[in-house]
């Protein structure tokens, strides 16, 4: 067989004992704390660490189904994110069309696009042909009201939610010399990056009381919480160069760019929530938020990371 | 039970869980149990009601087995159209059918509800009397509600607040988009003994608005 399957193998080890270590380490913080008394942070590591042993199980059940699987999965996710994102958008009756369009029409061709590997059409598709397309279906509807803030919206809620979430499969799609078959550890790579900094940053901000990023955003993230993250992100992507094709400095170079993409989409996704009013995207998890909430990091740093490996590495 | 009345029962089973499935994908309900808990309880939900597809997503969001003893209130006309929604009324939601047009009424839509009740049924319905299209939050109550109240003192009265099924589903679409909607469940409304009906329809009333959202969807 193809070295991908050991390589593999040993990345589903590895999430699986430092998910058993984080589990544990939880535990044991929570058994020392006195009783009677709420700990949001550890409530927070706490809903983190369900999430990733969900998200681990989905990933292995999809790779089970192999390629077909892993597509399918994302394209899930992206109904999701799409249900999540457009009930908080600006429509009226005009819209229905474009909306149900989106659901039915655009989110499977986009997904099926990336399952042939038809890289010419899923980049261009939602940025050029939906863009124009969907304007000029919302325009022979006939309704003006807010026109512009309307299929700005839903245009917006496309990219975001089909767009980006897309270019996490589209990993398996490129073809790297020399590391065939190996590609999903690329998105286990790109998503431990942006969910273990976003942690960090979380951890890192509450320490180092400094800067604030945005205040009118979020009163928690520092400019010294986002540099801390980072560079330890960049570390850890660096130390995990072994099973990337890419060399211990690309490695960390790569991981810095990605995780600072993705605690800016998370900051652009908080703005978004502020502006109209919600705390959370959805309810996923009871009291924890929705998809979004949980993959805003992710989907913003996608289509960098896919770009930027392509750029470099692909043939 | 011969066999053809036990196969159409099995479908009618497949194709309830089939529906409520579908209601839950098209939208993620959340599900807020406000001033009560899900109970074996004879009840009579009553609801707002802006989309045909109220009922259907009340009726999903409950647990399966009140789901089972939980019969909306629809409209005959409507149900028996065709055999598809004769079977999906009489069959999967159980139904009880009412005659909306009194001139050409078979049966009191009272005394349907009422015979619904005896036989230990909880119910769902819109005491609006029909779909809300205007910008108000809520329609006139009609008097049902106050007379089933009436006559039905042992029934627990629960408020419950659909939202956004509206954007799902408008008017005369077919298919649906899919979005979040919230189902609130408020109270049991306090029974008071001689209250006028102006006075109990505005505690509906006012039971029902105290559950929603202060700030609806976009």
């Amino acid at each position: 067989m193809s070295p991908s399957i050991s390589t593999i193998f040993e990345l589903f080890t590895g999430l699986i004992l430092a998910l058993i270590g984080l589990s544990i380490i939880a535990m044991l913080l929570q058994s020392r704390l006195p009783e009677g008394r709420e700990y949001p942070s550890l409530e927070t590591l706490n809903a983190r660490i369900k999430i990733w042993w969900g998200m681990l199980a989905f990933l292995a059940l999809a790779l089970l189904a192999g390629r077909t699987g892993v597509v399918l999965l994302f394209a899930f996710c992206s109904f999701a994110v799409l249900r999540e994102f457009l009930t908080l958008t600006l429509k009226n009756r005009g819209d229905h069309w474009v909306l149900v369009g989106a659901f039915f029409f655009v989110l499977p061709l986009q997904y099926l696009s990336i399952w042939m590997d038809w890289y010419g059409f899923y980049t261009v598709f939602i940025p050029v042909y939906v863009f124009l397309g969907a304007s000029i279906i919302a325009a022979l509807r006939g309704y003006t009201a807010q026109f512009l803030g309307r299929v700005s919206e839903t245009q917006w809620a496309l990219m975001i939610a089909v767009f980006c979430v897309s270019h996490v499969p589209a990993l398996l799609s490129l073809d790297i010399p020399g590391y065939r078959g190996q590609n999903l550890v690329l998105i286990a790579y790109l998503v431990v990056i942006v969910q273990v900094t976003d942690v960090l940053q979380y951890a890192f901000s509450r320490l180092f009381r400094g800067h604030l990023v945005a205040p009118e955003i979020s009163s928690t993230r520092t400019w010294e919480g986002y540099g801390a993250a980072a560079l330890c992100g960049a570390a850890l992507g660096a130390f995990l160069f072994w099973m990337t094709p890419f060399s211990p400095f690309a490695a960390f170079a790569l991981s810095l760019a990605t995780c600072l993409v993705g605690f800016f989409g998370n900051l652009v996704m908080t703005a978004v929530k502020r502006d109209r009013g919600v705390k959370d995207w959805g309810h996923l998890i009871e009291g924890h938020g929705g998809f979004l909430d949980k993959f805003d990091g992710v989907i913003f740093a996608a289509p960098i990371f896919f770009h930027l490996v392509r750029f470099f590495y692909a043939t | 039970m011969n066999i053809p009345a036990k196969l159409h029962q099995i479908a009618a089973k497949i194709a309830g869980t089939a529906l409520a499935g579908f209601t839950r994908l098209m939208t993620a309900p959340r599900v807020e149990w406000i001033g009560t808990r899900p109970s074996r309880n004879q009840r009579i939900y009553f609801a707002n009601h802006t989309s045909n597809g109220d009922f259907v997503l009340l009726w999903a969001t409950l647990p399966g087995d009140l789901r089972a003893r939980t019969r909306p209130v629809a409209a005959r006309d409507y149900w028996e159209k065709s055999p598809l929604r004769a079977f999906v009324g009489r069959d999967v939601f159980r139904a009880v059918l009412i005659d909306r047009v009194a001139e050409t009424r078979k049966q009191d839509p009272f005394e349907a509800m009422g015979e619904a009740l005896s036989d230990g049924s909880s119910l769902i319905i819109f005491p609006e009397g029909r779909r809300n299209e205007s910008d108000a939050p809520l329609l006139e109550l009609k008097s049902g509600i106050y007379h089933l109240a009436r006559e039905h003192p042992d029934v627990e009265l629960i408020p419950v607040w659909i939202n956004n099924l509206n954007k799902v589903m408008p008017r005369g679409e077919v298919v649906p988009v899919p979005l979040i909607c919230t189902v609130s469940f408020g109270a049991p409304m306090e029974r008071q003994a001689k209250e006028t009906k102006e006075k109990f329809l505005g505690r509906a009333r006012d039971a029902l608005l105290a559950l929603a959202p202060e700030r609806p969807a976009p």
